[in-house]
Formats: structure tokens, C-alpha cells, sequence
């Protein structure tokens, strides 16, 4: 129960900073790279409910976060739409697109969903590159405008669209943490764990893993729309393995399948990067080591490794050997009678 | 006619190299059923290679490739023992990512090392022949001939050679291998030495008519797994056939529907086998 | 009384058939086994019932329904369960939030209820609590619930597997080598485990290589050999039969 209180705590202490930044510091540039990986958190999140709860790796996110940012671009510039209706509208393409592009590449596994999307990723930039006449190309589409005033309310100032987007932060981790303690979560991690088991204690994968895939498809359209009303200038560099590569990184750093490990993971990296400014380019030659060493050494991240760290405390109250009630353990093993776990499968 | 001619050995051209990229690709599939990701960063960074043995060294063309071969085979060494092999019985998500990552690192390391700019490979063959009635240069028609050529000394090297036997037993049952003495360690290192080596062949090959860049090897790669996944993962056949095939229908496409659009042939190619067979052509029946 | 029957239940692989033919009937309240050599088909048996290959030809009945072609999920719900060889447990979750799961398939919450947490999801998790604490009771596990399930012995978490099963209300049971990498004390103890079940009403059917087990737990037991039965029957019957003999002594070459 202690635990749940200082849990309760850490968050609470997280999101009065988090609303107290702004006022801390009177640098614009440093308010302005949080909302950036504020945006970017909620990419991480679509990305880590369906690779991290569900087990597919998916690489045309970064796709899909294009797909928001133009959705949301074309229909304020060109549509001239007010900034509501297109980020809903925004997020509505995004999904139906989510929808279509799941039903059919979660017919494939494993490594051959990773290469489908991989390549669905591809196909999705190279429109974007080549459909000069919508999206203008490698030109890139300027002057998306900041979300539309609220009655009194306006979000022009950096300080305003910090708040805007850490309410959408605020949304998605509440969804978020719903959705990994519930039924649904439980669902979907069994699913990770095993399609089949999963299956044969009734569970519909394939609905399920689809109900995954466009809701997270969903965060990283909202995350490209937010995105392209911050920044106000998009390219089709935003859709390139590049973003993915990155949200990847963000993920595993903090931890895959980890609550906390998108804010973990994002914070580090995004401020990091900050600190080795004119390495920006190069950043890789040791985000991309830290990635395989990573996933060699802590697959599970920042945040895993602190858990595994519980769990191995907590393992060490249970003492080794109990003896359940009425029956003694006979501890010499008859070797002959023993079949390794390990079996040829038949068929 | 002459344009259809053209193109066609154009095709032939460009699906050398990407049967020589896929067949390095799908020779580690097969061995240890890893989707290697780094893959194109291998061909990156053949290509980078020979161009720096050339220009800086002073070797001759030939020589230079032969440096970049054992270098890049190395390299593929280097990432079985180091990275592949500790997360052998790793969830499947765990050596995709960890390819990834090796990926970022060899082409940041290639953007800090050799500049981000592309760059030209000189070459020996640069000289314009015509071949009944066609206008072509010396290096398309080398590109050509020697894919042909390392095809065929793979294939000596696999059937007639007992360590290429036991690539290919290994390739078959891997269990099995372990079983019968195969040491599955060894076959799983060179496998990606050969692999690397065919990677470094196919860029240096390439490069003269293309470019040197530290992003070459993106669509590359990607197109060599469409084309495992059309001749089959992990067979050797398939491999070339799909190289040739995805060659052809790019150079002809671009052609004749367009140039803006030719790179996503190979991957609509994709969408619609895994479409309509979401464990890929040739897979064997029954996923268990 | 029958109450699970194939009929000419057959499977091929490419060239292969793995199952041939196979006429079996389960009876109800009963332990069923099914043994054979390795590779006899007795995995691809099982997954041909639980629908997790398609038959090539032939029928699987349970409870007078034809189940051929059902996906293996909705098979769960009517009440047909399983068990794999490898247990496939979640590692680094507690033994209870394993097995909380296996109740998910009574519930209809969806992710609507997840995200507005609603009264109904709220009561179906308590349920769904209630049947794992319920089924890790009748297993015998309720003073680990709690425990992750890496520091499990095999027996433990074999023992979990059943939970699981057993926590989708099943009418079947189907265990494949419930008794695999576990000492003899423990076998024992699973054995007495699979006659609770059956006492408390569910049918049970496992593939096991323990003789001696079987020969003493099964009411009935059917024998394949390259995917064909080649003998059914009690376990005396069975002990003493011709054939069966003869594929054990000459199958030890396939083994």
C-alpha cells in the first residue's frame, strides 16, 4: 500500500512541475523544447502500446505521425478549416487510414510485420515527397496556423501552446494508464506474451491487436498534429525511418512496455541532445550503440531495470523452499524420469 | 523498341545488384532467421570503402573492392558474435531493434567520417560501347557479368564445398545441424562474413553509376527484403529470381508509368503478396 | 457418454500427414489419454481440436456441435481449454495477474470501459479476480498469488498453466504433457490434481510420456503411430497389446 501513496506522490509532485516550468524559467527556448518532447511523448506512447503491450513492432509510425501533420496542414492552409474541425478531421484520417493499413498488415507476424511496415512507412513518405500537387513536395507546406482561440483564451505564446499540448500529454497518459490496468491491458499483454496462448483461452487477437493498432495510430496522428501546429512548417523529412528510429530510441531508453518509461526515455534523450547541441548530427553514434547494447543488456530500459529491481526484492521474501501444506518436498530429482523442457515439436 | 531494349538491360543492371544485396540478406535469414536491418548500412559501407581505398590509397579498382569485401565482411562477423548471437533466444522484437541500432550507428558513423555529401566513385570502365545498336558503358555490362560470376562461384561454394554444405544443412535444420556436429557458431559467422562480403560487392559494383552517400543503402535494403519475401526467406533461388524481377519491373515502370513513383513498384509488389499470403510466397504450410 | 469425437480427422502437411484418420470419442468425467512415439502426431491432435490448424479432412463434434471450423477462441468459449507444452507464462507478472486473464473471455468490457473506467469494467475485473483466486485455490497455488512467476519451480508454474485453463469455465480439458521436467513427488501431485478436476466435473484429456502415470490416472487411452490410432482402449488393454508394444520398441528409432 506504501508503495501505491508514493507512487500516487511521484506523480503528483511530476505534474505540478510540469505546470510549474513555464514559470521557472523565462527562456523561451527551453519552454519550446519541452513542448517538443511533450509532442514527441505522445508518439513514444502510440509506439509503446502496440510494440511494448502488444509485441508488434510497427515502423510506419513515423508514417502515420506524417499522415496527422499533413492532415491537420492541408486542411488549415488549403481547406482554410477552422483549427478544431481539422485536428479532429486530422485524427479521423489518420485512424481510417490506421484501420485499413492494420486490418491487412496484422495478417502478417514477427519479422514479416516489421518489413510490411517498414515499407507501408516508406510508401506513405514517398506520396508525401512525390504528390507535389497536395503537399508541396519537398518544398514543404508553411504557415500552419496555432490552434484557434478559445473564447478568452488564445494559444499564440510559447507559454500558451506548452499548456495546450501538455494537456493532450496529460490525456493520452491518463488513457494510458487506464487502459494497462484494466481487462483490455491484460488483454493485450497476454497477446505479447503469447498469440497463442492468448487464443486458446478465448481471447479474439485479431480484434484485439486492430483495437491496438489504430489507437496507436491515433496517438502518433495526434502527435503529428500537434506537431505541425507548433512548429508551422512541415516537410516530408517528418515521415521518413528517421522519426521512427527515434521514437524507437526514446521507448527503449526509458523502457518498452513500461508506463513511465515514453516520459523517461523522451526527457533524457531530448534534453541530452540539447546539451551536445553541435553533435545534434552525429547524436546517433551513440544513441545507435546505446539502442543494441540496450536491448542486449536492459531490454526493458531505465524504467524495466528499476522494476526487475522490485520484483527481485520482492521474490526475496518468499523464501525458496515452503513447503506446501500437508505434502513434504522430496528434493533428490530421479533423473531418468525427467524430459527436458525443451522438446522437438511434433508435426 | 530501342527504348524497351534499353530498359530491359537496365533492368538486368539494377537487379544484379539487388539480387547480390538480397542474396547476402537472405543467406542470414535462412542460417539464423534474423530480418537483418543493418544490412544496408553493410552496402553503405562497402561502397565507402573501396571509394577510400581508391582515391585515398591509391589501389586500383579491383584491389580496392577485394579490401572492402574483407572489411565489410568483418563487420558482419563482428555483429553475429557481438550482437546477434547473445540475443539468439531473445524475444523476436529484441534483434530487429538491435539491428536497427547498429544500422543508425554505421551511417552516423559514415556522415562523421566521410562528410555527409554524396560523393563520386571513379572507375576504370567509364568508356561508352555499342552492343547491337545499344549505347552502354563499360561498368553496366561489368555490373552485370560479375553478378553473374559471383553467383555462380556462391553456388560452387555451397554444393560443391563441405563448409558450404553445412551452411546449407544448417540452413535447413538448424537443430539438426547442432546434432550431427555441425558447429553452429562457425557456420552463423561466416555466413554473415559472406553476407557482408556479398553486400560490399554489390555497392562497389553500383557505385560508379550511382553515388557514394551515407544514406544509399536505405532504399536498398529495403527493396532486398521485398525481394526475399517474394522469392521466399532464406531460399537462394528466390533471391536472384526477385532481384531480376524487381530490376525489370522498376526500370520498365519508370519508364513507361513514372519516374516520380518507380521506388514504390517494389514495395506495392509487397503489400499485395503479404496481401493476399501474410507468411510470404513459397512459405511452408502450417506456422507452427 | 460421448461428449468430444473426431471423425477421419486428418492433417497434412505439404506431403506429410502428421494425423490420419483418426476416429476418437472422449468421454465425459473421464482422464483420456493419448500416447505415442515422439513425432506420432499428438501435438498436431490437440491442435487440430482446439482449432489452431485447420483439419484437412474430417470433423471435430463436441457436444453435438461441429467445431471444424470454428477459430480456436470461440472453441475457449464454448468451454473447450488447453495447455501447451511450454508453459508460456508471463515472467516477470505475479502468479494471480497470470491467471486474472483467463476469465477475460466471460467479460464483454471493452476499451471504452478501459479508458472511461466504467461500473461494468469495475465489476468485471472483481470477477475476473474473484475466478483466479477461485481456480489458484483448486490448484493449490493461493499462498504464491502473489509471487512473480521467474521464481516459480517447473512444477509451480505447470501448475499455473492449469489455472489459466482452468479459469475460462472449461466443460474440456486438454493437456499437452502437463507432467513434462517435473520429479516424481510433483508428478504425483499433478495426477491428483487432473482427478480433482475430473471430480469436479471436467472432462480431462492429456498427452503424456509418463507410462506409469498414465497406466495408473487414464480411464481411457488411445495410442498413435505416424498419425494413426493403432490402439484404444483401458490401460490393461493397452499394456498387453501387440501392436502398441511393437511401436514402442521400433519407434525408439524415430524418437
Amino acid at each position: 500500500m506504501t508503495n501505491v501513496l508514493k507512487q500516487r506522490n511521484v506523480v503528483i509532485i511530476l505534474i505540478l512541475f510540469a505546470l510549474a516550468f513555464p514559470m521557472m524559467t523565462s527562456n523561451t527556448y527551453m519552454i519550446h523544447v519541452m513542448t517538443l518532447s511533450f509532442i514527441w511523448m505522445i508518439g513514444v506512447y502510440g509506439l509503446n502500446l502496440l510494440a511494448g503491450y502488444t509485441g508488434y513492432l510497427s515502423l510506419a509510425h513515423a508514417g502515420f505521425f506524417a499522415i496527422g501533420a499533413y492532415s491537420l496542414g492541408l486542411l488549415t492552409v488549403k481547406a482554410q478549416m477552422n483549427f478544431w474541425l481539422a485536428l479532429v478531421l486530422a485524427l479521423v484520417i489518420t485512424c481510417s487510414i490506421g484501420l485499413v493499413v492494420g486490418a491487412i498488415a496484422l495478417r502478417t507476424k514477427e519479422h514479416f510485420f516489421a518489413i510490411y511496415t517498414l515499407c507501408l512507412g516508406y510508401i506513405i513518405y514517398l506520396v508525401i515527397d512525390k504528390w507535389d500537387s497536395l503537399t508541396e513536395g519537398v518544398r514543404g507546406l508553411i504557415g500552419i496556423p496555432a490552434p484557434a482561440p478559445i473564447g478568452p483564451i488564445t494559444f499564440e505564446t510559447e507559454k500558451a501552446h506548452y499548456y495546450f499540448v501538455l494537456f493532450f500529454l496529460l490525456l493520452v497518459v491518463l488513457i494510458m494508464y487506464r487502459i494497462v490496468h484494466s481487462l483490455s491491458g491484460r488483454t493485450y499483454i497476454a497477446i505479447r506474451n503469447s498469440e497463442d496462448l492468448a487464443q486458446t483461452i478465448g481471447i479474439s487477437t485479431k480484434t484485439n491487436k486492430l483495437t491496438v493498432f489504430v489507437l496507436s495510430t491515433f496517438f502518433a496522428g495526434l502527435s503529428g498534429a500537434l506537431y505541425a501546429s507548433f512548429v508551422r512548417f512541415i516537410g516530408p523529412d517528418i515521415g521518413s525511418t528517421n522519426i521512427v528510429f527515434d521514437l524507437l530510441t526514446y521507448l527503449l531508453v526509458g523502457g518498452i512496455g513500461t508506463l513511465s518509461g515514453p516520459i523517461v526515455g523522451t526527457l533524457l534523450i531530448v534534453w541530452l541532445s540539447q546539451l551536445l547541441q553541435d553533435f545534434q548530427q552525429y547524436r546517433m553514434l551513440i544513441f545507435g550503440p546505446a539502442l543494441t547494447l540496450l536491448i542486449i543488456f536492459a531490454p526493458r530500459g531505465i524504467v524495466g531495470a528499476v522494476a526487475t529491481w522490485n520484483m527481485n526484492r520482492k521474490l526475496k521474501k518468499y523464501p525458496n523452499n515452503q513447503a506446501r501444506s500437508g505434502r513434504s518436498r522430496n528434493d533428490s530429482l530421479v533423473k531418468s524420469e525427467i524430459v527436458p523442457e525443451k522438446q522437438v515439436k511434433e508435426g | 523498341m530501342e527504348i524497351l531494349i534499353q530498359q530491359l538491360f537496365n533492368g538486368l543492371t539494377i537487379g544484379s545488384v539487388y539480387a547480390l544485396v538480397a542474396l547476402g540478406l537472405t543467406l542470414v535469414y535462412g542460417i539464423l532467421h534474423i530480418p537483418n536491418f543493418a544490412h544496408g548500412a553493410l552496402y553503405m559501407m562497402g561502397g565507402y570503402i573501396t571509394l577510400t581505398m581508391m582515391t585515398r590509397f591509391g589501389l586500383h579498382y579491383w584491389l580496392a573492392i577485394f579490401v572492402s569485401i574483407i572489411v565489410v565482411g568483418l563487420l558482419g562477423v563482428l555483429m553475429e558474435r557481438f550482437v546477434f548471437h547473445p540475443l539468439r533466444e531473445a524475444p523476436p522484437i529484441h534483434d530487429k531493434i538491435a539491428a536497427i541500432g547498429i544500422l543508425l550507428f554505421l551511417e552516423a558513423f559514415a556522415q562523421f567520417y566521410w562528410g555527409a555529401e554524396y560523393q563520386s566513385m571513379p572507375t576504370p570502365y567509364g568508356q561508352i560501347v555499342e552492343v547491337f545498336g545499344l549505347t552502354l558503358t563499360m561498368q553496366r555490362i561489368l555490373i552485370v557479368v560479375a553478378a553473374v560470376v559471383v553467383m555462380f562461384i556462391l553456388y560452387l561454394f555451397l554444393k560443391k564445398t563441405f563448409t558450404g554444405a553445412t551452411i546449407i544443412a544448417m540452413s535447413q535444420n538448424r537443430e539438426g545441424a547442432n546434432l550431427v556436429g555441425i558447429n553452429t557458431n562457425k557456420v552463423a559467422m561466416l555466413t554473415f562474413m559472406i553476407s557482408g562480403g556479398l553486400a560490399a560487392i554489390a555497392s562497389s559494383l553500383s557505385a560508379p553509376i550511382n553515388l557514394v552517400f551515407p544514406g544509399m543503402g536505405h532504399l536498398v535494403i529495403l527493396k532486398a527484403f521485398v525481394i526475399i519475401i517474394l522469392g521466399g526467406m532464406g531460399s537462394i533461388p528466390g533471391a536472384i529470381v526477385g532481384g531480376y524481377i524487381v530490376g525489370f519491373s522498376e526500370s520498365l515502370g519508370a519508364t513507361y508509368i513514372s519516374n516520380d513513383y518507380k521506388d514504390i513498384i517494389a514495395f506495392l509488389f509487397l503489400v499485395l503478396i503479404l496481401t493476399v499470403k501474410p507468411t510470404g510466397l513459397f512459405s511452408k504450410g502450417g506456422s507452427h | 457418454m460421448i461428449f468430444l469425437e473426431t471423425k477421419q480427422l486428418t492433417k497434412r502437411f505439404g506431403g506429410l500427414v502428421a494425423v490420419n484418420n483418426v476416429d476418437f470419442a472422449i468421454e465425459q468425467g473421464k482422464i483420456n489419454a493419448i500416447i505415442g512415439p515422439n513425432g506420432a502426431g499428438k501435438s498436431t491432435f490437440f491442435n487440430l481440436i482446439s482449432g489452431f490448424h485447420p483439419p484437412t479432412s474430417g470433423q471435430v463434434i463436441f457436444k453435438g456441435q461441429d467445431i471444424t471450423k470454428l477459430p480456436s477462441n470461440k472453441i475457449a468459449e464454448l468451454g473447450v481449454a488447453r495447455t501447451f507444452q511450454t508453459t508460456n507464462l508471463f515472467e516477470q507478472s505475479t502468479v494471480l495477474d497470470n491467471v486474472i486473464v483467463g476469465h477475460r473471455l466471460r467479460t464483454k468490457s471493452t476499451l471504452v470501459d478501459a479508458i472511461l473506467r466504467t461500473p461494468r469494467l469495475k465489476r468485471e475485473e472483481a470477477q475476473c479476480r474473484e475466478k483466479a483466486m477461485e481456480v489458484l485455490e483448486f490448484v493449490d497455488l493461493q499462498h504464491i498469488a502473489h509471487k512473480p512467476v521467474a521464481g516459480l519451480t517447473q512444477e509451480e508454474k505447470k501448475r499455473t498453466a492449469f489455472a489459466l485453463a482452468l479459469a475460462t469455465d472449461p466443460e474440456i480439458v486438454f493437456l499437452d504433457e502437463p507432467a513434462a521436467g517435473v520429479n516424481p513427488d510433483e508428478t504425483e501431485g499433478l495426477a491428483e490434481l487432473m482427478k480433482k478436476m475430473v471430480n469436479k466435473g471436467i472432462t480431462v484429456c492429456l498427452i503424456e510420456h509418463k507410462m506409469q502415470m498414465i497406466m495408473r490416472i487414464a480411464d481411457k487411452i488411445m495410442v498413435l503411430n505416424y498419425g494413426e490410432k493403432i490402439a484404444e482402449g483401458k490401460p490393461e488393454e493397452i499394456q498387453n497389446n501387440e501392436t502398441v508394444i511393437k511401436a514402442y520398441l521400433g519407434g525408439s528409432a524415430s524418437a
